[in-house]
């Protein structure tokens, strides 16, 4: 059946801020969808939270609705828009979630709108687990033994049917927050607790353990004619106990034979019949048992996820799009599959290749919690690796993640034999954590055997093979050493080794090696991803390396760029810099040259095989990239937009003789490096913060004294802010030094005068060598001292003067033009007792660009993409500073409701995983949609919490007194309160933690308190601070950590209390202003 | 061990063998199925042909005695990108590299099956042999040129049964020499349809399949006359798949066209050329064939997608079908070439591709309840 002609316009839902278990991928899968559905003449309304995604473009939909992903939101954007159908499955469970929720709200009845893809019911079976394990007994399929809880007692009786270990798993939570694993009651106290509390419905499920059996994933299509596809099979290489999200997996499927596929394959499309998914693409996890082949349900999720995302990247087969073309009537074999250009989407994806998937975790963000892997997912990102085989991709997928490994180990990073005790590596082996890949590695060294290591980390034996035969070539290599015969070293090569690898195990140079191998004509061959094993001839142009005979790159002679993308994301370095690799790679298009992406990131728009001309999905290593150049022999090549990873690789690129283009490393250097830097900006009049540098701790005592308390620490040449801590005293120095040195033991340490209760902007710049234009100056809700990643901030700035303003305009252009910069340049600026410092310059592009680009319209990455392909700023029309009307408002996430212990406190060093805008005339209301974003609840009545600590008192009294006038409540502890009192705003006092009971934390649990202000980390205040602030965190009430955030929090309140928020398409905030 | 394998056209490919020294020779194909290595090298329709299989990692889940689809390794070698020996699975008795040594088929692996798979697609199946004895280009390209091509040859008189058996236990059973072929042989009686199946390479799958279906197979061999098989009292034919050209088979053809219209008649694969052929339509070779577990065919009558396994090389002409050879019922969505057939009047249907799967996607299983459905009339 064709189109619906019915239908017109359709509303899709985004999935908001990247957070913890639903990342990129939404923008993915969203754009595709947009993309897909303008392309049949649809109108697309879209509403997402999220400035940092192509989705959100002003050309992606049709009306895009920057605005906060609730129920309320959506509704008003429906009254606004009138939309004749909704489409809820490519926003992941947001999207969800806030579509159910508006259903129930009565919103899709009242203005007649149709929920197309999956209807209520669909969603509602596969989500509720008593609905689903009822569903899936009626189809003689098993889920595990379990029971439904909705309080404490209900926990009690049903984990004495099932016995321990018990899987706790909160109904309607994404990434299985507040799940996990009880061995015995005490933890299943605690678990269940928190499975509670983080269900959407008060709900948790407590489940028989199949700790340890086999894990396998099926991604499944149907459309509306009853046809179902599998696209593919993936297998995860950690057996039951390991969410999905944080095991490594495998595609497809590797130890099962037809039979028992088969059972799979006909017990989704059973599932798809079942729960009445009526077109799209569905995940349904299972659950083998190695012993007897037994196979049990876990769960099945009837939207695109994380899982399709990589499933479309490891096979070539859009999910999302042809999700999107089944939702508005076609059937799967009116589709035509874009890969073959012959065939159609009524298929199933054969690969002839072996695709491997490892989550990125940043544990070393978060030291208080412990690095330790369960139910409930906690990496930040992932990289995809393809490979002819299991090996291959591993070691390419290990030197993909950005680690500072080369591959299975062997890279001079694998620890001491024997420098484990036993039980230590035990111990590791059998409670699953980030390195646990490693370990294996180091256990198979000690000699620890296959089946050994598959007792303590039930993996299955296969893979562990795999793995021991690399160790055990790794000492052939070893023992050839500098005589490495040809026959070996290509061996190696196919066998996925890096040259940095070889260089180790052998002891001679990388250089030498590549010198070595290139005289022998080993060099990389490139194999298409192509949906069919090479049945077909293929279309798209979709290349992984791999050592074999055959290459089918097809280099053009026409004049091409590559832009290397920014590889896994991570806390620090996040969808902001595929957004800009993306945008490269559409001026590039717009400019007539060809784009050739490299990326190995699975999530993304940037390795989608539309966007650019041609996708390289590759490591990003020296030889990798090198290995690309050699072949393409590009014009040039981008590294200023993929943040640190391609940064990093430019000035050995540059050394290999490959075109840079846009700034040149050199510039890049400048900026980098202290001495450098501090001679420009004396030369240029510009004041920075007093500083020094220090290579051993007296000498870092000796500059903190010159300096004065309190000083900026850090490590050099890092990305957000890893590392970086502010210092109160020399005790406090001592402890960070150590720390830091760890964290980059090649570079010295970096001491700065601390800019207390300074404010700080971001200023974003656009120059073509000779011209500068201000992109956007955003000033920080939170004072210097905060990560910029971490702090809300507003565009327009609203509180600077207007000579300060012009005093970093003046600088912004000197900077530009003395480093002679072509395309994107951030500044952050201080401004403390009437002076502006220059706090940091990095000219490349930054994490604000996309949220710059959105607020004043113009697309930056794209025009600084042009600049560097030779264009003036003139010749492009941007001759000067848009500054619209309109108030942008950014706010960082934090993932803090992850890793527990960890005290959710804003500091030097990031932590948020994503972010959101909130836009509006006010900047009142502009705060309170980005709070609302971001997932705070504002409350208009009810009791604020005040603890402050001394330092703040005086700052906090306004603001205090401003929510009094505004009827609230207040409530603090007994020395803010008696100060609140003697100022003359009446408080109730409330006990600390550890004064008595009922205390604070008590009263939030009795939702006594609708907001927290609550600032001080110094350390008598620490533990009751912390004890509170974990609270608000568990029990989802609004808090702010710092005056300013409070003040912004304020306005926000004021201006719900004035009246209720409107929505505003950003098309029309762009074309009202440009009138 | 060093191998070498050499087309007739000249293009050689050095590898290395798993299975020991040997030499073979036929047919190459590909297969894209990514798994049941096992299903495909029993299938006697891959009888005279060597499988690349596309699917780069085989050997990982083993060999297990349940999964054979004959009584042997039917394919003549095995090329695979990287043998893996070291399986890993529950129903697991051994591994490939022993099951093949054991049945003296070649196994190879280390070369770029990729490019290999390319050029079948882009130069279409050709003869080629596979040595670890002869590992000299010129000479192994001329043995390859000597292969006889499949066009013309029989392959299905060595493959099929010498004697009929009944499936029975999950194994066949074979009827003793002395047994008379009448309806005395029916052990079920009229509780279950009796089917007779020409056995052209039948894969014992289909026979299952049938069984579940409700039926009592007595599988012939493919000289069965059509007298025997009417001295039956059959309530259904049944025309097997097979290996290579159905054009040679003729007396095949002779005995299904004095069978047609006497019964429900169904047919798979080269039972469905034959079945064309026999209504007076043509067959011809397709360059490279159609092997794997994930061709597209429509359903006609339902509009229904089947993913679906096929192993051809050789098809029915679609325009050659005319009035008598009935209508097409199925269609391939890729090619749109032609996947089933039906003639109401003679009570007879078949298809291209392999509803038994075994290897493959098990979407098209209803066909056995069609024939079955077919006999209930």
């Amino acid at each position: 059946m064709p189109k619906r002609t019915d239908i017109k316009k359709i509303l899709i839902i985004g999935a908001g801020p990247i957070i913890i278990s639903q990342g990129c991928e939404f923008d993915y899968s969203g754009t595709q969808a947009c993309k897909a559905l303008k392309e049949e003449g649809y109108e697309v309304v879209l509403v997402n939270s999220n400035p940092a995604t192509i989705m959100t473009d002003p050309e992606t939909a049709d009306r895009t609705y920057i605005e906060p992903v609730t129920p309320e939101s959506l509704a008003k954007i429906i009254e606004k828009e009138r939309p004749c159908a909704l489409l809820p499955t490519l926003g992941g469970q947001t999207g969800l979630n806030t579509a159910v929720e508006a259903a129930k709200m009565g919103v899709l009845e009242k203005y007649n709108v149709e929920m197309i893809g999956a209807s209520i019911e669909a969603i509602n079976k596969a989500e509720d687990r008593e609905l689903f394990r009822d569903a899936m007994n009626k189809i003689g399929l098993r889920i595990p033994n379990s029971g439904f809880a909705n309080n404490m007692q209900e926990v009690d009786i049903i984990s004495k049917e099932i016995g321990f270990p018990i899987i706790v798993r909160p109904s309607f939570t994404l990434g299985g927050t507040g799940g996990g694993v009880a061995y015995n009651p005490e933890e299943l106290a605690v678990l269940a607790k928190s499975g509670l509390d983080a269900s959407f419905i008060t709900q948790v499920m407590l489940e028989e353990s199949v700790l340890g059996w086999k894990e396998y994933e099926l991604e499944v299509m149907r459309d509306h004619a009853g046809n179902v596809v599998i696209i593919c099979s993936i297998e995860n290489i950690d057996a039951m106990g390991v969410h999905t999200g944080d095991s490594i997996t495998v595609a497809p499927a590797q130890t099962l034979s037809d039979k028992e596929y088969q059972v799979l394959r006909d017990a989704s499309i059973a599932i798809m019949q079942e729960i009445g998914v009526d077109t799209g693409g569905s995940n349904v996890q299972f659950a083998i048992n190695p012993e007897d082949g037994e196979m049990i349900i876990v769960e099945m999720n009837p939207r695109v996820s994380r899982s399709s995302a990589l499933a479309s990247k490891a096979t070539g087969f859009p999910i999302a799009k042809i999700a999107a073309k089944l939702a508005v009537g076609y059937t799967l074999d009116e589709i035509t599959n874009d890969i073959t250009g012959e065939t159609l989407a009524s298929f199933e994806p054969s690969i002839d290749y072996c695709v491997v998937k490892i989550p990125r975790w940043t544990f070393e963000k978060f030291p208080e919690t412990e690095d330790i892997l369960t139910t409930a997912m906690k990496s930040v990102g992932e990289t995809m690796s393809i490979g002819r085989t299991f090996k291959e991709a591993l070691q390419k997928g290990l030197r993909s993640l950005e680690i500072g490994r080369f591959g299975f180990g062997a890279d001079g990073k694998d620890p001491e034999p024997g420098s484990l005790s036993r039980n230590e590596l035990e111990y590791r082996l059998a409670t699953p954590n980030s390195q646990r890949i490693f370990f294996i590695k180091h256990a198979m060294t000690n000699g620890m055997g296959v089946e050994a290591i598959h007792d303590l980390t039930h993996i299955d034996p296969w893979f562990l093979f795999q793995m021991k035969q690399l160790v055990e070539f790794e000492k052939t290599i070893a023992l050839a050493g500098k005589d490495l015969p040809k026959d070996m070293l290509v061996k190696a090569k196919r066998w996925g080794y890096s040259d940095k690898q070889l260089a180790h195990l052998t002891g001679i140079g990388e250089e030498k090696i590549e010198t070595l191998r290139k005289r022998m004509g080993i060099v990389p061959a490139y194999k298409l991803v192509d949906t069919c094993a090479a049945e077909f001839r293929a279309a798209t142009p979709y290349y992984y390396s791999t050592y074999e005979k055959e290459c089918e790159a097809r280099v053009s002679d026409r004049k091409k760029v590559i832009i290397l993308g920014g590889g896994p994301n991570r806390i620090g370095q996040g969808i902001e810099f595929d957004y800009c690799c993306v945008h490269a790679s559409f001026a590039l298009k717009e400019e007539g040259v060809e784009s050739i992406m490299v990326n190995s990131n699975p999530e993304t728009v940037s390795t989608d095989y539309d966007t650019s001309d041609k996708l390289y999905f590759e490591p990003l290593t020296r030889e990798d990239v090198l290995h690309i150049v050699e072949k393409e022999k590009p014009f040039g090549v981008i590294v200023q937009f993929g943040g640190q990873t391609p940064l990093n690789l430019a000035s050995d690129l540059e050394k290999a003789g490959v075109p840079i283009i846009g700034t040149s490393p050199d510039s890049i250097d400048r900026a980098e490096d202290r001495d450098r830097f501090q001679e420009m900006l004396d030369k240029l009049d510009i004041a920075q913060p007093a500083n020094g540098i220090a290579t051993d701790i007296d000498a870092a005592h000796a500059i903190a004294r010159k300096i004065g308390y309190p000083v900026m620490v850090r490590p050099s040449f890092v990305l957000g802010g890893r590392a970086m801590k502010i210092v109160y005293d020399a005790s406090e120095l001592e402890e960070f030094f150590n720390l830091a040195v760890k964290a980059s033991p090649d570079h010295p340490v970096l001491i700065d005068q601390f800019l207390e209760d300074a404010f700080e902007l971001d200023v974003d710049a656009i120059s073509d060598g000779e011209n500068t234009v201000i992109g956007g100056m955003m000033e920080h809700i939170e004072e210097a001292g905060i990560h910029s990643g971490d702090s809300a901030c507003v565009l327009p700035p609203y509180s600077i003067d207007q000579k300060h303003i012009d005093e970093m305009t003046r600088a912004a252009k000197a900077l530009a033009k003395e480093l002679n910069v072509k395309g994107l340049m951030n500044i952050q600026f201080g401004i403390m007792d009437d002076k502006v410092y220059v706090i940091e310059v990095n000219p490349r592009a930054s994490r604000t660009i996309p949220f710059v680009s959105k607020a004043t319209g113009v697309p930056l990455a794209k025009l600084a993409t042009k600049v560097m392909l030779g264009k003036t700023l003139a010749e492009l029309g941007l001759t000067e500073q848009v500054i619209p009307a309109h108030y942008s408002v950014k706010e960082a996430v934090m993932p803090f409701d992850r890793f527990s212990k960890v005290d959710p406190v804003l500091g030097p060093e990031m932590k948020s995983t994503g972010e959101v805008m909130g836009m509006d005339m006010d900047l009142g209301a502009a705060v309170a949609k980005a709070q609302l974003g971001a997932g705070q609840n504002l409350p208009v009545e009810g009791t604020v919490f005040i603890s402050v600590q001394d330092s703040d008192k005086n700052a906090a009294l306004e603001v205090v007194q401003e929510f009094y006038q505004m009827g609230f409540t207040l409530l603090a502890t007994r020395g803010t309160a008696m100060f609140l009192q003697e100022n003359g705003i009446p408080a109730k006092v409330v006990e600390k933690v550890s004064t008595g009971r009922p205390n604070v934390v008590d009263a939030v649990k009795n939702n006594e308190i609708q907001l927290i202000l609550n600032t001080g980390a110094s350390s008598q205040t620490k533990a009751d601070g912390y004890a509170i602030r974990r609270a608000a965190i568990r029990y989802k009430v609004p808090y702010a950590t710092t005056t300013d955030g409070t003040r912004a929090i304020c306005k926000a309140i004021q201006a719900l209390k004035r009246e209720s928020l409107t929505v505003m398409a950003i098309q029309d905030y762009h074309t009202q202003e440009g009138e | 061990m060093k191998a070498l394998l050499a087309l007739a056209d000249g293009r050689t490919f050095p590898c290395l063998s798993f299975t020991g020294p040997g030499e073979a020779a036929g047919e190459v194909v590909f297969n894209t199925s990514m798994t049941g290595y096992q299903e495909i090298l029993t299938d006697p329709s891959y009888f005279g042909q060597m499988v690349t299989l596309t699917c780069p990692m085989i050997g990982n889940y083993g060999v297990c005695p349940e999964d054979v689809e004959s009584d042997r390794i039917q394919a003549r070698a095995l090329i695979v990108r990287e043998y893996v020996d070291f399986p890993s699975n529950w129903r697991s008795t051994g591994t490939l590299a022993d099951y093949l040594k054991k049945e003296g088929v070649l196994g190879i692996e280390d070369l770029d099956t990729r490019a290999l798979t390319r050029h079948i697609r882009n130069k279409g199946a050709m003869g080629a042999v596979i040595s670890t004895t002869d590992l000299d280009p010129a000479s192994l390209v001329e043995k390859a040129k000597a292969v006889a091509p499949m066009e013309g040859c029989d392959f299905v008189k060595e493959v099929t049964c010498a004697f009929p058996y009944f499936w029975r236990d999950n194994q066949p059973v074979h009827v003793a020499k002395n047994v008379v072929l009448d309806p005395a042989v029916w052990r079920h009686g009229k509780e279950k349809h009796r089917v007779v199946a020409l056995d052209f390479g039948i894969k014992y799958n289909i026979i299952r399949c049938l069984e579940t279906a409700g039926c009592e197979v007595l599988v012939v061999p493919a000289t069965t006359s059509a007298e025997t098989v009417k001295a039956l009292e059959p309530d259904g034919i049944f025309l097997s798949n097979g290996p290579g050209d159905p054009g040679p088979v003729t007396y095949a053809i002779d005995t299904i066209r004095a069978l047609l219209g006497f019964k429900p008649m169904f047919g798979i694969c080269l039972g469905m050329q034959l079945m064309a052929l026999a209504m007076g339509a043509k067959t011809l070779k397709i360059k490279f064939g159609h092997r794997g577990g994930n061709q597209p065919v429509k359903n006609l009558a339902t509009g229904k997608v089947e993913i679906t396994a096929q192993n051809h090389g050789f098809a029915v002409d679609l325009d050659s079908l005319g009035e008598k050879g009935g209508l097409m019922t199925h269609i391939n969505l890729n090619e749109r070439s032609l996947e089933g057939i039906k003639n109401e009047d003679l009570q007879a249907f078949a298809v291209q591709y392999h509803p038994e799967a075994s290897p493959g996607p098990h979407d098209a299983a209803y066909l056995f309840n069609q024939f079955a459905a077919m006999m209930d009339k």
